[in-house]
């Protein structure tokens, strides 16, 4: 497996399990669970365990895999700085040495199905993917200066299309953009994160080919995720593009105006493969802290030190990390509570998601919105 | 054990009992060099009364119980070595109460140090609490429970020495509290009554379970500074030692004395940390640091050695990821020490000790020490090793029996010392004590469920 000859480097210290500021538990599955074994050293350790064939492939051992959201707290918070950056690959790797032996969890092998058999997971037809734009007047993708790239999630989930409606509102006012609709297909980011290399370098290519023949040079993406994979996983594959997330488009756009005025208090959530997959924070919140009126609040845990919302890594799709009193996304909102916000933004259709169920299971609704930047700049230009 | 596992679900649920053999394996064992032990049962309460429960049941079933915090104690523990429940407490980490005045913070026994620090930090900012050099996960009560140390033991002594008070479930599974709040509700201190926490103190954790604990915190000083001094004598060490926490102004004093085969010999430094309210405060506790050695100084056997600003906050940074590092020394993912409890003067004889170990073992020595409070000092032995490789788990393993062997001969006492090295202790200490020691756990512990193994012959 690559990667093994650093697996008994791992001292199982669990400096692993906490933010670098130490507030409260930061490792998701860690969190869920509070076995040593779903924390990240836990897992290294049994992975090396399983190699060494002192435990087997298990459904359990599975579900502890699979179950890594693969938010990097880890790299950020390890105590070994010679190993730390591997951490999460290992768990991939590992991920992929579970896949090539042909036995995953059953959601694991229905995303990849359905990625592989209808183009995106959420069985929906290929032909709906762009049904999102009704109304809202988005060409298709034409040799526009910049590709917007929606992706899965924000292109069928019924509440995160309500995002992707707000993003694409506001860009398109000021960017010249088309889209691909039915043509646009999975970016790969969470196929990787799940092991299945060989499908995710299947869809890249994919994409990269028809990227290229389009004339595309230069993508705007909703999600973070396809943010992170067009940004550092194509153009190992040949695919160079000048990619920004939405957020980093508006940051340039509204700097140069006001972003409008809204009486509340506004936190942000980092999304993992926005903040400690690629290191931005500040655009989200250059855009926020614009807003006339609107009381910007960090919470305890922010940028580097921000909890997942437990969707990452393939788990909103296979909800292998599961839900309950102590899933990410509800301590999540918990944070956000504690802050004394009455807005939670958030910049990625799955944290979207994910935190507006918690707000729901959090009894929380009556006093906590979640919205996306671009629907925050949106109310308070009163739009 | 089917029949246990069921009745532990029924008291925690099942999602927190496991008898899974992913747990089982990682449960069995740490990340020093004692060989596993496998356990039947996993079990992560969320209560008291859920602690209280299990034991009882474990009682009922003569099923051993090993109470666990962070599992971070290198020697072993932890392992159930007779099969049995461990019972993992990291579910039971409130922070119950901060009291600013009288400085004490109650917390359950699966707290960490890390959550502590950052809510004292953020509710609390004037307090903080003395952080041992395990990593932040680590819990309070753990490190307390096995007379620990940590940044600020020169002012406070062993961290059990900063226990107010304790709730522990006994191995009959009554609740029972030690200290001032057994009765009064104030957690101030284990004065005036009789002293019980020292029934589980030291233990093991072969007498009782602790659940919650009050701790004393301290002044967190807005101006912190660290100093270190080397000289190239081993032997003065002990009275450079003895100057610095003289003048009763150090929070810490600790001395590093690495030993690498084959290399120039390492000067050994003295570091000392001291805060203040002020910078002038800072300065002047500075200037009387360092008239206490003057005298070295200026025979020129010693100095201050000039250390950027960078270093200097990592000296003063808790906790402090070093001790982790050493771990990966060798590319290994191994460390383990052995920690020996003796007085100051022994310094030059201790760190000569552990030469002759390395040299005649052929492994290299971290060595070094934290003084507790000016009347003794944990001197540590520090020996990594390469996980994956089996002979190199044996070498380290060698060298800490025969450094625990080493330390006894020379006065010294191994703390949370490894089941081994308890053995070796027994052979030290005056039969009646162990006597004594034995009748207090069969009363406390009839059945003897609680981590047996442990402090026996």
């Amino acid at each position: 497996m690559e990667y093994q000859e650093i697996l008994h480097r791992c001292f199982r210290c669990g400096w692993c399990k906490l933010p670098v500021n130490f507030t409260d538990l930061n490792c998701p599955s860690y969190l869920r669970y509070r076995f040593e074994t779903y924390s990240p050293g836990g897992r290294l350790w049994l992975i090396r365990a399983w190699l060494n064939g002192e435990i087997e492939l298990s459904d359990r051992f599975q579900e502890i895999i699979f179950s890594c959201a693969t938010c990097k707290n880890c790299v950020e918070a390890c105590g070994l700085p010679k190993i730390k950056d591997y951490l999460v690959e290992v768990m991939v790797a590992a991920r992929g040495e579970i896949v090539n032996r042909g036995v995953v969890p059953p959601p694991v092998r229905e995303y990849l199905m359905g990625i592989q058999n209808r183009g995106n997971p959420l069985k929906k037809p290929q032909s709906e993917r762009g049904d999102w734009a009704q109304g809202l007047d988005i060409p298709s993708y034409d040799g526009h200066e910049f590709l917007f790239y929606v992706g899965d999630v924000g292109s069928f989930d019924e509440t995160a299309v309500v995002m992707t409606r707000a993003v694409a509102s506001l860009l398109k006012r000021d960017v010249s953009m088309g889209i691909l609709g039915e043509h646009e297909k999975s970016d790969g980011n969470d196929v990787k994160a799940l092991g299945e290399k060989g499908l995710f370098e299947h869809l890249a290519e994919n994409n990269i080919n028809q990227f290229n023949e389009r004339g595309v040079k230069k993508i705007i993406t909703l999600s973070p995720h396809a943010y992170n994979t067009l940004r550092n996983d194509y153009p190992l594959l040949g695919g160079v593009f000048e990619v920004y997330h939405y957020t980093q488009a508006l940051s340039r756009i509204l700097e140069t105006r006001p972003s409008g005025m809204l009486g509340a208090r506004v936190t942000y959530h980092d999304p993992c493969y926005l903040g400690r997959w690629n290191g931005e924070y500040l655009a989200p919140r250059a855009i926020l802290q614009s807003i006339a009126g609107a009381g910007f609040i960090e919470m305890d845990r922010s940028m580097g030190n921000a909890l997942c919302c437990g969707g990452g890594g393939g788990n909103y799709f296979t909800d292998i990390l599961g839900s309950g009193q102590d899933s990410a996304s509800r301590s999540r909102i918990r944070d956000a509570r504690n802050s004394g916000a009455e807005i939670v933004t958030v910049s990625c259709p799955i944290c979207y998601k994910m935190l507006n169920d918690a707000v729901k299971d959090e009894g929380l609704e009556d006093s906590m919105r979640i919205m996306d930047v671009a629907q925050v700049v949106l109310e308070a230009q009163g739009g | 054990m089917e029949k246990v596992y069921r009745e532990l679900v029924e008291i925690v649920g099942s999602e927190y009992v496991s008898n899974q053999p992913e747990e089982l394996f990682i449960y069995s064992r740490d990340m020093g060099t004692m060989l596993p032990s496998t356990p039947d049962l996993v079990v992560m309460p969320n209560s008291t009364e859920e602690v209280q429960k299990i034991v009882l049941l474990a009682n009922r079933e003569g099923v051993p119980i090993v109470p666990m915090g962070g599992g971070l104690v290198l020697s072993g523990l932890t392992r159930p070595l007779k099969g049995g429940i461990v019972m993992d407490m990291k579910r039971m980490n409130r922070i119950l109460e901060v009291n600013e005045t009288s400085r004490y913070a109650l917390v359950e026994a699966g707290t960490s140090q890390g959550m502590l620090k950052a809510y004292l930090k953020k509710h609390h900012p004037n307090l903080k609490h003395s952080i041992p050099d395990s990593p932040p996960i680590a819990t309070i009560a753990g490190n307390v429970l096995i007379h620990g140390s940590g940044h600020l033991s020169q002012t406070g002594g062993f961290h059990s020495e900063m226990l107010n008070g304790m709730e522990v479930v006994l191995p009959t599974g009554d609740i029972v509290k030690v200290g001032s709040c057994s009765a009064s509700p104030y957690w101030i201190s284990r004065a005036p009554l009789p002293d019980l926490s020292g029934l589980f103190l030291g233990w093991a954790g072969t007498t009782g379970i602790a659940t919650k604990l009050s701790i004393k915190l301290y002044p967190n000083r807005p101006f912190n500074d660290a100093r270190a001094f080397i000289t190239d004598d081993v032997d003065l060490v002990a009275d450079i030692i003895h100057q610095f926490t003289g003048t009763q102004l150090a929070e810490d004093v600790t001395a590093a004395a690495n030993y690498i085969r084959g290399r120039t010999s390492i000067f050994p430094l003295v570091i000392v940390n001291y805060g203040a309210e002020s910078q002038d405060e800072l300065t002047w506790k500075r200037n009387l640091i360092r008239a206490s050695v003057k005298k070295y100084i200026e025979e020129k056997t010693g100095g201050f050695v000039p250390m950027p600003s960078g270093l200097r906050k990592d000296l003063i940074e808790t906790p402090n990821p070093t001790m982790t590092q050493t771990a990966d020394d060798k590319e290994g993912g191994g460390f383990e020490y052995v920690g020996s409890i003796m007085p100051i003067e022994l310094f030059g004889e201790a760190y000569r000790a552990g030469v002759e170990i390395s040299e005649r073992l052929r492994i290299n020595n971290g060595m070094g020490a934290r003084v507790i409070g000016g009347h003794c000092m944990m001197f540590f032995y520090g020996y990594t090793f390469n996980r994956a490789v089996d002979a190199d788990v044996e070498l380290a393993r060698n060298a800490l029996h025969e450094t625990n062997e080493a330390a006894l001969k020379l006065g010294g006492i191994p703390w949370k010392a490894e089941v081994p090295a308890q053995k070796q202790i027994i052979e030290y200490m005056d039969p009646n004590t162990f006597e004594l020691m034995n009748r207090l756990r069969n009363v406390l512990d009839p059945k003897g469920i609680l981590n047996p193994g442990n402090w026996e012959v």
